[in-house]
């Protein structure tokens, strides 16, 4: 039997080995946090608190800004010493919270439904989920409550969970799964009854046998189904995962619930779980610090708001030979300027490339070789929609299906001519959404 | 922690590349064809050494002189005008004059090439316009075919077969006398029929390149080899070589079923004339040929069914550059009618007409 996948996508060095082995283990809680108010997609959360005041550990910090918002909580106990911007993953600042870490721990009350959640109604589950602030962990950061919400005219028929982790470098994720397959089953079956999905699927890349096994061992009392997935980037992007394991088209400019499904990350699913039972909002997260210019490549539990600079540390990170800092993996994440960034809700990885390993080189003219079109998991033209970005107008930008491109990377990673094309054709979606506003 | 001295280089992912470099691709295409070359260097001697080198290195001066001229950065190292020389000088018969060879690589760099805006921009092949240019300007020089001699032009002493004005054919051992001019095994098709070639039909010689005819003619097998090379290094894909010698083997099955006195069979069509490196070498160029598999396939047979049309019907007896210079025009035509659906858009049609 072939293994599940899509069409298109690419085989990028992973990088994998270097800290797949490594058990999930704590980094202490910082002296500070920093906590961006948004670390969702959607409106900021408003802030809450004020400079002096006590916090406790899972207390509301920033209230939803919105229904597609997320409330933020403090991972730490101690004092308010500012709300002001800080830099941020992204590069701009970002209005963020402050906190001097008192060392007590003092947790806020937190009320879960404990084993109770069965009987519970698919409304308190949202609520505990909503109130929890959960976002996509894979990195997406989507609200997780507005993705179990879908309109009564998109029925659910089936979740997935997402252990693909096809970017190179991380994985986190894998040792999740091994380390905690009961935690996102539960998640999973909690996420199930909030949609009312019967299917429940567990996609997973099969590069990573263990978690496979792990996954099984953990659903064989369950009527949910492992699908091992080829080893392919963007394996993981959602409406890849649902073409590999249900062989069902997201439609173009759509989203999984027009095709009956919801894809939720492994991680979310643990979260999940840790928010409905125990009423613990995420408070930290695992995050896989690796690249060549690491010493001690680990896969690090680390609180919301620790500067990346604490996590680089700790994994003995040589910033001298660092030519570029990542947050995220080396296909869809962001390079910084520094250290200071806080890992947030979203960040499944901190990578250092050392100096040889960046392109510096000028791009060369396109020769039409098609490399970038077979690498397209979206089945678009990379070359045509760059050429369009940079000389076109926005109609014949948005004419050359900028928008369909999911920024995969995958076009660029093979382009021979090294040519930024994802980066010319975010600049193409920014003119094409321009134009829109522009018209109202 | 905190500032280091050290500069982050900030840039928009990406941040892993494949490696592969345009620049690698065009060497290791001009490597592949060294075989081949080597093989004519082996049978026709120097005459065809001269011919080579001086047609890659004429084309790498004029591309360097027209980078030059463009202000842009000379790009000699990326081996493009090397490749398109090597391509054009084994389109070349042994012995041409090295002016000529100067001639044909100022057509196909300046004039097809860098008028255009340089690589990447030009619509035809360059190596190809440069050969049929000097086709038609020196019709001569162009047709006559060389056949090795032992008069120390050679570098080795080598049989080779060729076939006199007549259609006979004769061994030319070392101590043959000079070089002479015998036609090709197309050039006696085009002038008397199947039966001229028939003692050629499924010879060893054909396959293996012991013929008179251009530098990279002679070999249909090794290009054929360093073309299954370049298909299995996934440098070029199936469509363009397949359908391209599909259908020249396939009309050349008709024809020869209909009347084999006067159209020779498959293995002639395929090992003789320009058909392998064409298939293999010059209608798979990127830049000058369709992006899309189901356009590759369309161009493919295009280019087969022309050459099969010019060879059997047309005043030349060989056709496969102007028949990959005339679909090289149609380019941007089956570029725009065989696009590949996006993902997704199945249901999207669905649901627009639902919803309406
Ligand atoms: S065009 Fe977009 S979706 Fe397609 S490969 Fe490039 S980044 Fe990925
Ligand atoms: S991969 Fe690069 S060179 Fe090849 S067609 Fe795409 S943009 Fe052009």
């Amino acid at each position: 039997m072939s293994t599940a996948t899509f069409d298109g996508g690419i085989h990028p060095r992973y990088n994998k080995d270097r800290s797949s082995a490594e058990k999930i283990r704590p980094l202490p809680a910082p002296a500070q946090v920093v906590i961006p108010l948004s670390q969702h997609i959607g409106a900021p959360a408003k802030a809450c608190v004020k400079k002096g005041d006590d916090v406790l550990m899972g207390q509301t910090i920033g209230e939803p800004g919105g229904f597609v918002s997320c409330p933020v909580h403090s991972s730490v106990s101690g004092t308010v010493l500012s709300v002001e911007p800080r830099p941020g993953a992204m590069g701009s600042p970002v209005e963020s919270v402050v906190i001097e870490n008192d060392y007590a721990e003092r947790l806020a009350p937190m009320e879960g439904l404990g084993e109770d959640w069965k009987s519970a109604t698919v409304d308190q589950i949202k609520a505990a989920i909503s109130s929890a602030g959960i976002v996509g962990m894979g990195g997406a950061t989507f609200p997780t409550h507005v993705k179990l919400s879908p309109p009564s005219d998109k029925p659910i028929d089936t979740l997935i969970l997402n252990g693909a982790e096809c970017e190179p470098y991380l994985t986190a994720d894998h040792r999740l799964m091994l380390e905690h397959s009961d935690r996102i089953v539960t998640g999973m079956k909690i996420a199930a009854m909030a949609l009312g999905a019967s299917r429940l699927i567990v996609a997973v890349e099969e590069n990573k046998p263990d978690a496979v096994e792990a996954m099984r061992k953990a659903t064989v009392s369950e009527s949910a189904d492992v699908v091992p997935l080829a080893v392919k980037y963007p394996q993981g992007a959602e409406k890849q995962t649902i073409d590999a394991c249900l062989r069902r088209q997201v439609p173009s400019g759509g989203l999984p619930m027009d095709v009956g499904v919801v894809v939720l990350n492994v991680g979310t699913a643990a979260a999940i779980a840790a928010a409905v039972i125990e009423g613990r909002p995420p408070l930290e997260r695992v995050v896989t610090v690796t690249g060549a210019a690491v010493s001690k490549p680990s896969n690090l539990l680390v609180r919301v708001g620790t500067p990346i600079g604490a996590a680089i540390e700790e994994c003995e990170g040589d910033l001298a030979r660092t030519g570029k800092l990542i947050m995220g993996g080396p296909m869809m994440g962001f390079s910084q300027f520094s250290v200071e960034p806080p890992v947030t809700k979203g960040t499944s990885g901190i990578l250092l490339l050392e100096h040889k390993e960046i392109n510096l080189r000028e791009p060369d003219p396109c020769i039409r070789c098609g490399r970038c079109l077979r690498a397209c998991p979206m089945k678009l033209v990379p070359t045509e929609i760059a050429a369009a970005a940079l000389k076109g107008t926005p109609d014949q930008i948005s004419a050359a299906d900028v928008m369909d491109c999911v920024e995969c990377g995958s076009c660029a990673h093979e382009c021979p001519s090294r040519i930024p094309l994802v980066q010319q054709i975010r600049l193409g979606k920014a003119a094409v959404n321009a134009a829109r506003q522009g018209k109202g | 922690m905190g500032q280091t001295e050290n500069k982050l280089y900030v840039s928009s992912s990406p941040h892993a590349h494949g490696g592969i470099s345009s620049s690698r691709i065009m060497w290791t295409v001009s490597a592949v064809l060294l075989p081949a070359a080597g093989w004519s260097v082996y049978l026709f001697g120097l005459s065809a050494l001269m011919v080579i080198l001086s047609t890659v290195a004429f084309c790498a001066v004029f591309e360097a002189i027209s980078q030059l001229m463009a202000k842009k950065p000379v790009s000699i190292r990326d081996g493009s005008a090397v490749l398109t020389g090597l391509i054009l000088a084994l389109t070349l018969p042994p012995g041409l004059p090295i002016w000529i060879c100067g001639v044909g690589a100022f057509v196909a760099i300046i004039v097809a090439k860098a008028v255009f805006g340089g690589l990447g921009q030009n619509p035809f092949n360059p190596a190809m316009t440069g050969r049929v240019f000097l086709l038609i300007a020196f019709p001569g020089p162009l047709t006559r075919w060389l056949v090795p001699s032992g008069t120390g032009e050679t570098l080795f002493n080598h049989p080779v077969t060729a076939y006199d004005a007549s259609g006979s054919l004769v061994e030319l051992g070392a101590n043959n006398i000079d070089a002479v001019t015998a036609a090709t095994p197309l050039g006696l098709l085009a002038e008397n029929g199947a039966h001229a070639v028939a003692a050629l039909e499924n010879s060893t010689e054909i396959f293996i390149g012991q013929i008179n005819g251009s530098l990279g003619e002679t070999s249909g097998l090794l290009i054929l080899l360093g073309g299954v090379f370049l298909l299995a290094r996934r440098i070029i894909s199936w469509h363009i070589p397949i359908s391209f010698l599909g259908s020249v083997a396939l009309f050349a099955a008709i024809t020869n079923m209909i009347d084999p006195d006067h159209f020779a069979g498959i293995t002639f069509h395929l090992f003789t004339g320009g058909v392998m490196i064409g298939a293999w070498f010059m209608a798979t160029d990127y830049v000058t040929s369709p992006m899309f598999p189901g356009g590759k396939i369309a161009f493919g047979i295009g280019c087969g069914v022309l050459t099969m049309v010019i060879r059997l019907w047309a005043g030349y007896p060989e056709g496969v550059s102007f028949a990959v210079l005339l679909m090289n025009a149609t380019v941007p035509i089956i570029d725009r009618y065989t696009r590949p659906k996006k993902f997704g858009w199945k249901r999207m049609a669905a649901a627009a007409k639902g919803g309406e």
